[in-house]
């Protein structure tokens, strides 16, 4: 090799280099940004917008040297700056102050909660994309036909449906008139104290401890929150792997891959979704995200206790530091989904890689 | 006779040639007409939301009861019948009444998240395509960390702030829906601001204010519109999702999500209270994707298969 | 007739759309042995859907018919789905315009040969890759092995339009269409890739229809010309007869053709008559 190829290829190997590296600069801007605004918000929600943030913490009967102390003790005599520097240095510790309500530090309720949130929301995102893939593949290869309408009608319905409506209905009717599912709680009462959970994923746990009843009392009370969740990721990825599919099969290479003689079955699964799946995963993660949301409403109507709960539990005794650490936990993890999936896509996409 | 000078109307509306503008613009808006109204579905959503309007505009006709005073002694939790047709709730109230009356409050919400929410958008925007640089840095990044929130869950810690009630959930719906907008008007103002013509208006001395304003606000409008539209049904949503929580609309009014939370309590038996407002709430949000889908696909050929 | 591979006779593909019926082919008749026959004509001349439609490769809303499309012997319109599938890749193949989009780019390259091969034949993987290895190497890809396991966006314009070559010829078509294969290509490369696919198809005693719109290049590559303006055949007549030419828009397409030594002011418009399409 000579001398000048040899600085042709160290050039090339280093603007490589920077590439990768002002990408990953950029995404770490970006998170950083992010989470700070997240915090920027949630400070401003708890601390600026309420008159006196010692009543909202104390209530209006506190004697005057409590709110005094506690005044000082929230640092609310520094200036607004150095206010929001403490709480940011407290919330990345993760120290979101003490819930009234339960009197726990609030980081431990959440953690406490968080795996319920978490167990729902991924059988939730599970059953969507296993019946929405197929569903939407489906559309768009009998596009305008009748199941194209039906899984169109379907997905419209699921984006105006109110989702603690449906689930108040499925409740009359799966669990008060069929008596198919269990009443709204995570587990039935008598498993309380037979059933220590280890990783706080109960379908998990009892089925590594073998604890088959359990098991079948815990799905029977997550299947229909899931299936509810389910159906609202349903409608979002049916969707967009119809729109996707679509986009693939209208391309050059599928006519290519006919002239070959592929049998129409190669053609959609081996090729078109193929092609479609890189998009789709960033789908499925944002579905997650949203479930993770759509969980406060779930929650709510099905006592699931989860985040959600913990959340809207919180604000019907206005206590404020508790609402705001589950919003920052939520906030947290859907923000974390967002950018994962967008490096996903890069990582998954082989038209990337050569940057 | 007739026929003919019907067919030639629409020959003069969809001539290759018009020869003046406002027969150019007719001939785009019949050509989106006719590809709207041939798409039945979004006829479908548009005569839902026309019904919207009328219901909220006569609800006084109407609606045969009052939507707060009901009979407590003889009425309380009355199933569906000629007299009530939707039953009655906890209070005595005629729940038909109230759903008619609901409408209003709807329409309320959507309306002023739309006129609080997208002017915002479109502010931020359009100075951010327009001015470059810096500025539009630091708006584009303020816009994402808003657009990569989860919007009910910051609504909701919004409204714990500012306290319950339908207004300060209206401003908590628009403080986390504006991002789209700003999106859209940027990307529009961009496709623009090089063009000839705001050369020749910046060259006649026009200051960038008046340029954004009456030269590239104007052509953000009408995908703005789409775009909210679009968000409708999701507004609607939100807002019924604070009511159910209790952090919207307050008691006695009669809002739909704040209606299905309190006929919660009796779903399992009297599952009429809590049903009929949400199916009010199903078929209005479903009308408002109907009709959003519609115009997009009407006036953006682009999308038009998706 | 046993050397007639192809009969064409008033051959017609319409779209029907919101606005009326769209006559994109409209009775077009030729016949094709085992030579090389030229479709020229303008975009919009209907000389792809032409090649489409003989591949049964035409959009679902289409309308195709004809008083007969045969290929050897076998109705093609009356032949069930499945029995024109087997045809496509095994007899007859067609190459596409650019490499770009007509191979799968998430699909290694040596994957989509085998795949062509192994819907055609029964062969063992170790087979078919020895195989499309040897076809790799037949359309002068010099380092077949790395080749094999590189995706689409990795190789350039020529080598991917070689791949998709080697991947349209791996079961031994009797007939190829080529639609415009090399108008997406750098002219440098134009060349190389019309050499490949003139050896392969003299080779192979293969039947070619090279559909393109430069008529220079398709008089001096193939034996035949067959002219299309809107949707109808206005010419057909010998390569080596071109000069002869007696239809207007032939004379047209020829006189666009720049030539050296002679001036080209003004430049000359091709002249579009509503009668030629009538």
């Amino acid at each position: 090799m000579s001398a000048a190829e040899n600085q042709v290829a160290a050039r090339r190997g280093s603007a490589r280099a920077v590439t990768v590296l002002s990408a990953i600069g950029r995404f770490l801007v970006i998170a950083i940004t992010t989470y700070l605004g997240l915090l920027a918000v949630t400070f401003f929600i708890g601390r600026v917008i309420p008159i006196d943030p010692v009543l909202a913490v104390l209530g209006d009967r506190a004697p005057a040297n409590v709110v005094e102390r506690t005044r000082r003790e929230m640092g609310l005599d520094l200036p607004l700056i150095e206010q929001f520097y403490i709480y940011v240095k407290g919330a990345l510790n993760g120290n979101f102050g003490t819930s009234v309500l339960t009197t726990n530090p609030v980081m431990t309720d959440i953690r406490r909660a968080f795996p319920a949130t978490i167990e729902l929301a991924t059988l939730g995102t599970l059953i969507g994309s296993v019946i929405g893939v197929p569903l939407g593949v489906l559309a768009a290869v009998r596009r305008g036909s009748l199941i194209d309408q039906i899984v169109r009608i379907i997905g419209l319905i699921g984006y105006s449906v109110p989702i603690f409506w449906l689930g108040l209905l499925g409740l009359v009717l799966f669990y008060a008139k069929l008596q198919w599912v269990a009443f709204p709680a995570r587990l039935d009462v008598v498993y309380e104290y037979t059933f220590t959970p280890i990783t706080g994923f109960y379908l998990l746990d009892a089925a590594m401890q073998g604890q088959w009843d359990v098991f079948y009392d815990a799905f029977r009370h997550i299947i229909l929150p899931a299936s509810l969740l389910g159906y609202f990721s349903l409608a979002y990825i049916s969707r967009m792997t119809r729109s996707f599919m679509l986009n693939e099969l209208s391309q050059e290479y599928i006519v290519a891959a006919r002239a070959k003689g592929l049998s129409e079955r190669r053609i959609i699964w081996a090729h078109a979704l193929r092609n479609a799946a890189v998009p789709m995963v960033t789908v499925i993660a944002l579905s997650y995200a949203g479930l993770l949301e759509g969980s406060v409403l779930t929650e709510t109507v099905f006592s699931w206790p989860g985040i959600g709960l913990y959340i809207t539990n919180s604000l019907q005794n206005a206590d404020m530091n508790a609402v705001l650490g589950g919003t920052i936990v939520i906030g947290s993890v859907f923000i974390a989904i967002n950018l994962l999936s967008d490096l996903l896509y890069r990582v998954l996409d082989p038209r990337t890689k050569a940057g | 006779m007739s026929a003919e000078t019907i067919q030639t109307r629409r020959d003069w509306l969809l001539s290759d040639r018009p020869a003046s503008r406002m027969q150019a613009r007719l001939g785009r808006a019949y050509v989106a007409w006719r590809r709207f109204s041939a798409n039945r579905l979004a006829f479908v959503g548009l005569l839902i939301i026309i019904g919207l309007l009328v219901v909220a505009a006569f609800a006084d006709v109407l609606a045969p009861y009052s939507p707060t005073i009901g009979d407590l002694k003889g009425s309380r939790l009355l199933a569906p019948s000629a007299a009530h047709w939707f039953g009655t709730d906890d209070l005595g109230r005629d729940i038909y009444s109230r759903i008619i009356y609901g409408s209003r409050w709807t329409l309320y919400v959507v309306i002023l998240v739309a006129v609080i929410a997208a002017p915002i958008g479109l502010l931020v925007g359009t100075v951010a395509g327009y001015a470059g640089g810096w500025t539009d840095a630091i708006l584009m990044r303020i816009t994402d960390i808003f657009l990569a929130f989860p919007k009910l869950i910051l609504a909701l810690a919004f409204v714990a702030a500012l306290g319950p009630g339908i207004e300060n959930a209206v401003l908590a719906i628009a403080i986390t829906s504006w991002p789209p907008y700003a999106r859209i008007a940027r990307a529009e103002t961009l496709t623009v601001r090089n063009s000839d013509y705001i050369k020749a208006v910046q060259l006649m001395g026009a200051s960038p204010f008046r340029i954004v304003l009456r030269h590239i606000m104007p052509l953000c409008i009408s995908s703005l519109i789409i775009r909210v539209t679009l968000d409708m049904a999701g507004i609607i949503l939100t807002a019924a999702g604070l009511g159910f929580l209790g952090l919207g609309a307050q008691p006695p009014l009669p809002e739909w999500g704040a209606m299905i939370a309190s006929g919660r309590r009796f779903v399992l038996d009297q599952w009429w209270v809590a049903g009929a407002p949400g199916f009010a709430i199903l078929i209005v949000s479903l009308g408002f994707n109907l009709l959003g889908d519609g115009l997009r696909d009407a006036l953006d050929p682009r999308s038009g298969d998706q | 007739m046993s050397g007639t591979l192809l009969e064409v006779d008033d051959l017609r593909v319409n779209f029907p759309t919101r606005t009326g019926l769209v006559q994109a082919v409209r009775g077009v008749s030729f016949s094709l042995g085992r030579e090389r026959l030229g479709i020229v004509g303008e975009s919009g001349s209907g000389k792809s859907q032409t090649g489409r439609a003989i591949m049964g490769l035409t959009p679902p809303q289409a309308e195709v018919t004809a008083k007969k499309l045969a290929f050897d012997g076998i109705d093609l319109l009356a032949a069930p789905a499945r029995q024109r599938r087997a045809l496509r890749g095994k007899r007859i193949a067609m190459i596409l315009q650019d490499p770009k989009y007509s191979l799968d780019p998430v699909m290694s390259i040596g994957r989509q040969i085998v795949e062509t091969l192994r819907t055609h034949e029964k062969v063992g993987k170790a087979e078919a890759r020895d195989r499309a290895l040897a076809m790799l190497e037949a359309v002068q890809i010099r380092d077949p092995a790395r080749v094999f396991d590189l995706h689409p966006h990795e190789v350039s314009g020529g080598m991917g339009q070689r791949a998709m070559i080697a991947m349209m010829l791996i079961a031994g078509p009797e007939m190829m269409i080529a639609d415009e294969p090399t108008s997406a290509l750098d002219v440098t490369v134009q060349l190389d890739v019309l050499g490949i696919l003139d050896k392969l198809v003299s080779e192979r005693g293969m039947g070619l229809i090279f559909i393109s719109h430069d008529l220079r290049l398709v008089s001096s590559f193939c034996d035949r010309v067959i002219v299309m303006y809107a949707g109808k055949v206005v010419e057909q007549l010998k390569a080596s007869e071109l000069r002869d030419a007696q239809h207007p828009y032939t004379r047209g397409l020829l006189n666009c053709m720049p030539r050296i030594g002679f001036e080209r002011h003004p430049l000359p418009v091709l002249d579009r008559k509503p009668e030629w399409a009538a």
